[in-house]
């Protein structure tokens, strides 16, 4: 490409950044044009600048970490001898070893009480709420609702430890209304320790889909409720004909948030089981945990952990995806 | 019986009362739900050290003992503390490191704009649990594990592309003429953006700033891994050691946790409306 080309194609760029004011004046003369021409470098090099300190922490402590666990899944390590290279073998046994397959199972059970159940309960809730109430008290419930937010979750961990408690306020109430022989130590039965688990997921983030679901209907018009309603539309009707298609990107946000939270739990498991009794709580994270910082497999954990940020991207990706497509 | 379905039933009016109280119903429920649980734990901090406890018993008066032990002798007050620096090191760092970024991203010319912003949301879907296992030995061996600044600049990266992605999606908000406006009177960037934008961006950069804030505070998997050394923890990991422990002291247990909570629950309660708005329109605008 010859220098004329090249002068050529310039203007061409132009558009990428619209920025009429700062080359109008200089557009006349050709002097004018490469004094514009430097100042444009100028100010391109100093924009890169208010990037460098959000751009440095960001590569050093989350994309070359990155980077490191994925080189560290193709050695066997201990975390102290010398690594030797084993290939794939680590993401051949995360493929083949049960606890390593019991734990992705754990995973997906837990978006059924992390994902599936909040929203579930979180529309029909939101949907119930915005036909009938009046908007007096939304702040209040909005202030309760969000409160698991916000809380980390090893406290949340502890408050459900108490709940599920041999004396805790769920065997209490069995015992209350006479169910006493269903009582159970919750957290440390090998049937009830998952599904224990998860429902404290669906505390934490049924309140976050309402308020988001809420939110969400109070964007749809109410003009077309009334001209359902017109149409003779009962409330059933209406919910799946009106509020649940409107509510898409609402969908997509409940999704996106909570299917993380599933996928890459590790503080509440911690807390409330550490992955028992025997391994029926265990999940990727608590794997990863345990095999790097105690079980000298660096490596292996390393699989597991590309692989869970592999799975949670795709998982990102498919859902926005998703809620982009019209209906 | 055959009218139930019909209006001009004489069930119709209590139907339509039942109705009516169906959505306050569901919203006491659902307030029921999130606000019981913390009331047995609150009823259980109050209780005698050593009691027989169960889950929802009044105390035979207010035993605040529990809160003193638990912020004295089980060490809860040195953890708040470490809590509060972590915080105060991470938050403001954070903030305007990310508000630089999402100005230039927004409104300069950047070379690679698009790859740039593509390479910062990349980090939306990194979870922790792919970063701490090189980030403790890397620390390790420069001397940064059992740091501030080891786990301050670890959190600082992992909190880098929401806050981009927030400030640059508020300065593309902001109206463009003003931008421009400021240029033809020969402000540079830097002036444009101090005298000019932050002045009418605080709601968004007090929301960033909150939710760091309460990310920064129960961050548990990072501390955890990265700081070793029982007097540095902050608080929720050393409430998740102290679990372990004295995981039978239940009044303890249950003060220690109140007071991990406290911090960040009044800053909740006094910025809800920016909590709140971060969390749901932030992700919205995804």
């Amino acid at each position: 490409m010859t220098t004329a080309d090249r002068r050529l194609t310039e203007p061409a760029r132009a558009p990428v950044a619209p920025r009429p004011t700062e080359r109008g004046p200089d557009r006349a003369g050709r002097g004018g044009r490469r004094t514009a021409r430097s100042g444009r470098r100028r100010r391109r090099a100093v924009a890169l600048l208010y990037l460098l300190p959000a751009l440095l922490p960001y590569t050093l402590f989350s994309v070359l970490p990155m980077l490191h666990t994925a080189y560290l899944s193709f050695f066997d390590w201990d975390g102290v001898t010398l690594p030797s290279f084993v290939g794939l073998d680590n993401y051949r046994r995360i493929a083949t070893d049960p606890q390593l397959r019991a734990a992705a199972w754990h995973a997906g059970a837990l978006i059924l009480f992390f994902s599936v159940l909040p929203i579930c309960v979180g529309l029909v809730a939101a949907a119930i709420v915005s036909r009938r109430a009046g908007r007096r008290g939304t702040g209040l419930v909005r202030t309760v609702l969000f409160l698991p937010q916000v809380i980390p979750l090893v406290a949340v961990g502890i408050l459900w430890r108490w709940v599920y408690a041999e004396d805790g306020i769920l065997n209490q109430g069995l015992r209350a209304v006479g169910l006493g022989g269903l009582a159970d130590a919750w957290l440390g039965s090998f049937t009830w320790a998952l599904p224990a688990v998860g429902l404290i997921g669906s505390w934490v983030v049924s309140g976050l889909c309402m308020v988001l679901f809420l939110s969400g209907t109070q964007r749809i018009d109410q003009e077309i409720y009334e001209a359902a309603r017109m149409d003779g539309a009962g409330p059933v009707r209406e919910f799946w004909s009106i509020t649940v298609p409107l509510l898409r990107p609402e969908f997509a946000v409940a999704l996106s948030i909570t299917v993380i939270a599933a996928l890459s739990s590790f503080d509440l498991i911690y807390i409330t089981t550490g992955g028992g009794p025997g391994n029926s709580t265990v999940v990727p994270g608590i794997l990863i945990y345990r095999l790097a910082f105690g079980g000298g497999a660096v490596g292996v954990a390393s699989a597991l952990a590309i692989v869970l940020t592999a799975v949670i991207s795709v998982a990102v990706l498919v859902i926005n995806r998703l809620s982009r497509e019209a209906p | 019986m055959t009218s139930l379905t019909s209006t001009t039933s004489p069930a119709a009016p209590a139907r339509a009362v039942a109705g009516r109280l169906a959505g306050p119903v569901v919203l006491v429920l659902f307030m029921a739900a999130v606000l019981v649980p913390f009331a047995s734990l609150l009823l259980a901090a109050l209780q005698p050290a050593g009691a027989p406890l169960t889950g929802f018993a009044l105390p035979d008066g207010l035993h605040f003992e529990n809160f003193s032990r638990a912020w004295s002798a089980a060490g809860f007050g040195t953890l708040l503390r470490s809590s509060v620096v972590i915080a105060v090191c991470v938050v403001p760092a954070a903030v305007v490191c990310a508000t630089l970024a999402g100005y230039a991203l927004a409104t300069l010319d950047v070379p690679g704009r698009g790859r740039l912003y593509a390479y910062l949301l990349l980090g939306l879907s990194i979870p922790t649990e792919g970063t701490v296992i090189p980030l403790y030995y890397d620390l390790r061996a420069v001397g940064l594990t059992n740091t501030v600044p080891g786990l301050a600049l670890a959190e600082i990266g992992a909190f880098m592309p929401f806050g981009v992605f927030w400030m640059r999606a508020h300065f593309a908000t902001m109206p463009r003429s003003l931008i421009e406006a400021a240029r033809l009177d020969g402000a540079s960037s830097w002036a444009t953006l101090w005298r000019i934008l932050l002045p009418s961006s605080r709601p968004a950069v007090t929301t960033l700033g909150v939710l760091y804030f309460v990310w920064s505070w129960n961050q548990f998997l990072l501390p955890l891994i990265l700081i070793q050394d029982p007097a540095r923890r902050t608080a929720p990991a050393g409430l998740g050691f102290f679990t372990g422990q004295f995981g039978v002291d239940v009044p303890l247990l249950a003060a220690a946790t109140l007071i991990v909570i406290a911090p960040v629950v009044l800053v909740y309660l006094f910025f809800q409306r920016h909590f709140i708005s971060g969390v749901l329109s932030g992700a919205l605008k995804g």
